[in-house]
């Protein structure tokens, strides 16, 4: 898609300038099913957490999801689907379109450094939002990464019979657990920077909604 | 019941939503799934749906449940073996875990318990445990995983059900062996043939090399090993072999049907 509107704006000299789409159709879709379907699994999974806690605290009832472990279980288990599909869309498209290649590389730990000492001292320029700095290569990168972990340590507690070469591949049934938890905190913890900055940049926001 | 009470539903007369309510429901057990359905219902609220509307995001879970049933029936390998331990591994002590205390486990007099057997069997004799103890046993130390996420390694000893099922002569193309249990409330479960006849599937008698203590089931639990505890019945008191899908105590109230691991 970003290609049809650069070749659009190659076209169409002579009409008025238009904005280029800085988020294609198919990325602003896959994000916001995404973004239901994580919230849906996480608080789900918090109400399964209780039933059996890891640690020495439960999620309050108030911010989770089915009710009773029962209710929680149908809900991750429907959910399940939403994350997978479109996540395996979403790979697949990222992949095929070069847009992984284009938009998250190269990562480099200068750049990153720099451009965090940047974005703390507000001197991170956000005019060119179709270009992404180190942080957010980093972070997008990082995110994607954890998400394909979180879903196949899931799989392997769920299925640890079926698929104990995955379950042993996590260290078996009892640390896949931990490491399904580890996670769920790390995407939890991205959602937590992610909403906060795109709320500080409201326009990196717009262009996830309506594309420009 | 006090959540279904306190959600405001426009133009719905509460105390006539809940005696309808309750009348629907075929089982006191099932109460806590309908509670649990109160706040699927709030959603349901949220989104403007009349509650007259055929969706309801209940009846939607319920759905991709029974299809999450289908689909796991499909693409996982029923006779898949769980893996086994060393004896090294056997969790010390192994937990007990029921819906009720220890003190209110079922206590079965071995002498006087008899195991009967009926549906869709050739011999529908029922047994005694001193005929019970007769049969070959084989011990298995596998991971029993509890749908509630904890998992601990046990030994377990017993019949393999397939060859008892075997011996009295069950029509192994029926669909369910269904157990009951000597739980006041009743507690039962289904369990599809085809797992029924998985070679590690037992008819326990002995854990840790011990006469199956009560906390674990006396005189007789199911074990399967490729099932979530749940679908291992304890204090078992009969079998019947049948077509139809009689539900659980647990799967009544919402765990999925299939509930394998």
């Amino acid at each position: 898609m970003s290609s049809l509107a650069a070749s659009d704006e190659r076209t169409l000299p002579a009409t008025k300038p238009t904005k280029a789409v800085i988020q294609p159709a198919w990325v602003r879709i896959m994000h916001w099913i995404n973004a239901v379907a994580i919230i849906l699994m996480i608080m789900s999974g918090w109400q399964i957490y209780n039933a059996s806690p890891l640690f020495k605290f439960t999620f309050s009832h108030s911010i989770t999801l089915g009710d009773w472990l029962g209710g929680a279980l149908l809900w991750h288990f429907a959910a399940m689907w939403l994350l997978v599909v479109n996540g395996l869309v979403y790979l697949t498209l990222g992949f095929a379109t070069g847009r992984f290649a284009r938009k998250l590389l190269p990562i480099s730990p200068a750049g990153v450094i720099a451009d965090t000492r940047a974005a703390l001292t507000g001197k991170l320029s956000h005019d060119d939002l179709s270009k992404y700095n180190q942080v957010q290569k980093l972070l997008y990168t990082g995110v994607i990464i954890v998400g394909v972990f979180v879903v196949l340590s899931g799989l392997s507690i769920w299925k640890p019979v079926q698929l104990q070469w995955l379950t042993a591949l996590f260290g078996g049934y009892d640390i896949a657990r931990y490491v399904h938890f580890a996670c769920m905190s790390a995407i939890v913890a991205f959602m937590v920077v992610h909403v906060a900055l795109a709320l500080l940049v409201p326009k990196s926001l717009r262009a996830m909604i309506i594309g420009r | 019941m006090g959540r279904l009470r306190s959600l405001l539903i426009p133009g719905v007369d509460k105390q006539l939503l809940l005696r309808d309510a309750v009348k629907t429901m075929p089982d006191l057990a099932r109460r806590r799934f309908i509670a649990g359905g109160a706040s699927f219902g709030a959603l349901t609220l949220l989104t403007g749906c009349d509650v007259s509307d055929s969706f309801s995001a209940e009846e939607m879970l319920k759905r991709v449940s029974k299809f999450n049933d289908g689909v796991q029936a499909w693409i996982f390998n029923p006779d898949a073996l769980a893996p086994t331990f060393p004896e090294s591994a056997i969790t010390k002590p192994f937990p007990f875990n029921a819906y009720y205390e220890l003190d209110d486990a079922p206590e079965v007099d071995g002498k006087d318990w008899k195991f009967e057997v009926s549906g869709l069997v050739a011999n529908k004799k029922s047994w005694t445990l001193e005929e019970l103890y007769k049969l070959p046993q084989v011990k298995q130390v596998t991971r029993h995983i509890c749908v509630e996420g904890w998992s601990a390694i046990g030994s377990w000893t017993g019949t393999p059900l397939r060859d008892f099922l075997k011996l009295v002569g069950a029509d192994t193309s029926a669909k369910y062996c269904w157990f009951q249990c000597a739980d006041k409330e009743g507690y039962n479960s289904p369990l599809d043939m085809r797992t029924a006849l998985h070679p590690q599937t037992q008819m326990t008698f002995k854990f840790g090399d011990e006469i199956l203590p009560r906390a674990y089931g006396f005189p007789m639990k199911i074990r399967v090993p490729t099932k979530l505890g749940f679908k291992n019945p304890k204090y078992v008191v009969s079998m019947e072999v049948t077509n139809d899908y009689k539900g659980g105590y647990w799967e009544d109230q919402g765990y999925n049907s299939f509930s394998g691991s």
